[in-house]
């Protein structure tokens, strides 16, 4: 009768584009989710995608409608005790009786509209605040190196990835298989031809093998007919693309976490660190991270330890860089790992450490690290560190300092790390 | 009863099996005198089948963020597990299209054949709301030319300023038909010849319209002359034809929503009917199946347990309780049409003399054909069903302290229920009665547009926004004025544009 048809293969991703566009559209209060999220997520959970909340009414379609008020009278159904002209209390949540139907299947308590954003369209809107150039972001979201690995055999490919072996074991069956009926016909004949030779010739043997002979020598000739070869023997080597890590690396996070250190500062510094995070994953599979944390003395703690607590007393800048030379020296030789350093501070510093600091990393750790990066987050003015640092800002290229004023001011530290290298 | 061989027994679908359900339905059906457009039946997965939901039934709509919104949230939901997804969808198109999902089992697939393929499929053909509004050989075609049409505004003049205009009548869909007047049917070759013609007549009549130099006739009785003449109910319509300084592919992007939901306006208005006959008969047909020895005991189960879930009906006091299911009503009034048919008592006799111990089919037939759900449940909504559902109507009046039962099931309510829930589906009842009331021609072109209140019902908060779309059509300043009850102006608002 009707027609019958399957669409499951055509048409998918229809709704594609109006995704985009309901993403481009919402895309403050997006940012504010996003915002959200980067502040309970962690470091190394960066690379995946998020759930987003916003709420429901800042995207809510108006329309001309009746709101509650007024005189409503309304049907419905399963009245087990009421009679007409009972009076009722209002129920204080309108949600049981006295409502429209229209209005209560609208108005179902929703108050956040929720979806899942993929991890590019996640950090899509984690860069677009830290203001990086076109090409890094591209860098950042692709994973670039692959390495080419084997992974069996096809029937097409360029000559050049011809496997031999495997053709002509294909050829070799391919042959035995269209020859074999042929040479049993011959063996037959054969068997045939003897039994004639062999026995008392009668009148018409002369014909008869005659035509034996002349069928022995056209299926011979069939059999010497099969190619030795065909297109359809070849086989190609296959090769797939995997990508591959460098190395490992070893990233160290550095932070005051004395009092002066509040929320927004520590928000600040999450997001350099996060950046550097996400700028060594596509260099390197295998990142350690490392947090250490410090006010007069170093610890080395868990990330969440190292968000989130809060600790009061004075700052030992120096404390912290021993700890970290230490723990160098003891997990991650310089030659096996590539180490990467970021430090973010208030700017406040004991102030005869300042001296110490400059010594301990312009001898003992710059030889050590592929790259520093120094931020101070909101500080009110420079003192003694910055002043020390720029000093090895000048030995060292490897080295960055950056002066943070809002959080768009992170991306230029690694400017310098991550320009492409002319090779 | 003469016993056939069961069409199939385990519940995996193949193309062949579902031909050959819908082979036998169609036969059945066809006994039953259903009036079908052919029908077009698809297999799609689940995730077309979102596509498909977000796109609001549009089998090609046009781009537009709200349908991302939608899709994003029914994605969430099923992803979580909170919602199935509904396994019927189906396009009032000649041919009818109706979706079947992938995952379903068999019995569902033949649930959904008939359901949607025979059920709905006959009601979109047959119905008078249905015939005089829509045109079902014309709207693939004509989807087709919206969504070229907006595609090429986007590419001439940007995603963004097609997307405004977009929104400010969505904003206005619901008043972009004429309740009263009967519609020109829309032909999509038509529209699109004569489409550039209209640009070109429309906007020499906007320009007469806005004539800076009035004529000295016209100066005399300008004062007494409303324009409009009349009040217009459809909003759409009038800024499409008035608005003046809206470009000609604007005016047709106006058209193109207010076309779309004219075509939308009958399943609005339908809902109870739709859904209960199409309910009946997936119930009829099935079980005529089962009567035949063409489905096992399996079969019918699993589909008695799916049918029972879509026709529950939770009591008010529930937790589950979300207003009148549409199916149970419907499904409840059509089985209660075919009893009074089959078995009627004297209270049926007393209260449908016309039906009572008619032909069933032919009841239900014309009961299809000529009501809406309004008139449906005026008309046929009987006691009987009144006490089944134990249906009651309450009072909730702003004014007194209290909730008032004024009608329960019982002799005196019967009539009162059934006013009562019939003005519940009557659209220009659930919906604020909202018209254009004048535009101010020789001063600040303001548009007036007028809401006429009834039973003190106010507007809800988001109508400021609706205003701002307007007066984004309408391009000078929009004035709402709020006329109560006894005719007085009680308020006026005013929405400048940008």
């Amino acid at each position: 009768m009707g027609q019958l048809i399957d669409r499951r293969l055509n048409g998918k991703n229809k709704s594609a584009v109006n995704r985009q566009r309901f993403i481009r559209r919402y895309k403050q209060q997006i940012k504010k989710a996003v915002d959200e999220s980067i502040a309970e997520r962690s470091i190394t959970d960066f690379d995946s995608g998020e759930k987003i909340n916003i709420p429901a009414k800042d995207i809510s379609e108006p329309i001309f409608s009746h709101d509650q008020g007024g005189s409503h009278e309304t049907v419905h159904p399963g009245n087990s005790d009421f009679i007409t002209g009972d009076k009722i209390k209002r129920p204080s949540n309108s949600g049981g009786t006295g409502q429209d139907g229209n209005a209560s299947n609208t108005g179902e308590g929703q108050d956040e509209f929720s979806f899942n954003m993929s991890r590019e369209e996640f950090l899509e809107f984690f860069f677009e605040d830290l203001a990086l150039p076109d090409l890094v972001k591209t860098q950042l979201a692709t994973i670039i190196e692959y390495k080419t690995l084997r992974a069996g055999f096809t029937s097409d490919g360029i000559p050049t990835n011809i496997n031999v072996v495997r053709s002509l074991k294909g050829a070799l069956g391919r042959r035995l298989a269209m020859s074999g009926p042929l040479k049993k016909r011959l063996k037959e004949l054969e068997a045939e031809l003897n039994s004639l030779q062999n026995s008392p010739a009668p009148e018409n043997s002369s014909t008869a093998l005659e035509e034996l002979h002349h069928d022995i020598a056209e299926v011979k000739r069939r059999i010497a007919a099969i190619p030795f070869i065909d297109t359809f023997d070849l086989r190609y080597n296959n090769h797939i693309k995997q990508p591959i890590p460098s190395t490992r690396a070893a990233m160290f996070c550095l932070m005051d976490v004395s009092g002066s250190m509040d929320q927004a500062r520590k928000d600040i510094a999450k997001r350099f660190f996060i950046l550097l995070y996400l700028f060594l994953t596509r260099s390197y599979e295998n990142i350690d991270v490392v947090f250490i944390r410090h006010h007069t003395v170093a610890k080395e703690v868990e990330e969440e330890e190292f968000f989130h607590s809060r600790e009061t007393g004075g700052t030992v800048v120096s404390s912290a860089l021993e700890l970290m030379h230490e723990i160098i020296n003891q997990r991650y030789p310089a030659n096996e790992w590539n180490i990467y350093a970021a430090q973010a501070s208030d700017g406040d510093n004991w102030h005869d450490d300042s001296p110490i600091c400059k010594e301990l990393l312009h001898d003992k750790l710059m030889p050590l690290l592929q790259y520093f990066a120094y931020v101070e987050i909101l500080s009110d003015r420079h003192q003694r560190l910055w002043d020390e640092y720029e000093t090895i800002k000048s030995d060292y290229k490897n080295f960055a300092m950056q002066d943070i004023k809002n959080v768009g001011e992170i991306y230029p530290v690694f400017r310098k790390l991550f320009k492409k290298q002319p090779t | 009863m003469t016993r056939k061989r069961y069409i199939s027994t385990g519940s995996e679908w193949t193309f062949d099996l579902i031909q050959s359900y819908d082979d036998e339905i169609g036969i059945i059906a066809g006994e039953y005198g259903l009036d079908t457009y052919p029908n077009q039946i698809e297999v799609i997965t689940a995730e077309q089948m979102m596509d498909a939901y977000s796109s609001v039934g549009m089998p090609l709509g046009y781009h537009h963020w709200s349908f991302g919104k939608q899709f994003m949230s029914t994605e969430q939901r099923y992803r979580r597990g909170r919602m199935g997804l509904a396994y019927e969808i189906v396009i009032n198109s000649n041919p009818c299209i109706s979706y079947l999902m992938e995952e379903n089992t068999m019995t569902m697939q033949a649930l959904v054949i008939a359901h949607a393929a025979y059920g709905h499929n006959s009601f979109f053909k047959n119905n008078y709301l249905f015939k005089t509004w829509t045109n079902a050989d014309a709207i693939i075609d004509y989807l087709v030319f919206a969504r070229n049409f907006i595609h090429e505004c986007e590419t001439r003049y940007g995603e963004e300023a097609v997307e405004l205009i977009l929104d400010s009548c969505h904003a206005l869909m619901n008043y972009g038909v004429d309740r009263y007047n009967r519609p020109s049917k829309l032909s999509a070759q038509e529209e699109r010849g004569r489409q550039i013609e209209r640009e070109e007549y429309l906007q020499s009549q906007i320009n007469t319209l806005w004539r800076t130099l009035p004529t000295k006739d016209a100066k005399h009785n300008e004062k007494e002359q409303l324009f409009p003449s009349e009040p217009q109910e459809n909003i759409l319509y009038f800024i499409e034809k008035n608005a003046p300084l809206l470009e000609p592919w604007q005016r047709e992007i106006v058209r193109i929503v207010r076309k779309i939901a004219q075509y939308f306006y009958p399943q609005r208005q339908t809902q109870v009917m739709n859904e209960g006959w199409a309910t009946f008969w997936h119930y009829t047909i099935l079980n005529t199946m089962y009567d035949r020895g063409l489905v096992n005991d399996g079969f019918i189960l699993e589909f008695l347990q799916s049918h029972t879930s879509v026709i529950s009906q939770p009591a008010f006091d529930s937790p589950y309780y979300s207003g009148i299911n549409p199916y149970a009503l419907g499904f409840s009034m059509m089985a209660d049409i075919r009893r009074i048919c089959e078995n009627p008592t004297d209270e049926d006799r007393h209260w449908f003399p016309d039906i009572a111990g008619s032909n069933w089919n032919e009841t239900l037939d014309f009961a299809m054909r000529h009501f809406k759900d309004e008139s449906f449940i005026q008309q046929y909504l009987s006691p009987k069903l009144i006490r089944d559902m134990k249906l009651f109507s309450v009072l909730d009046d702003d004014k007194r302290l209290k909730l008032e039962i004024t009608a329960i099931h019982n002799e005196m309510g019967y009539k009162a229920i059934r006013n009562t829930l019939s003005k519940q589906y009557n659209l220009s009842y659930r919906e604020p009665n909202i018209q254009i009331y004048k535009v101010n021609r020789h001063g600040d072109r303001s548009l007036t547009l007028r809401h006429y209140r009834y039973d003190r019902k106010p507007l809800n908060k988001s109508m400021h926004e609706v205003l701002k779309h307007i007066s984004r059509l309408w391009g000078f300043t929009v004035k709402l004025e709020t006329i109560d009850e006894k005719d007085n102006l009680e308020s006026t608002i005013e929405c400048a544009v940008d």
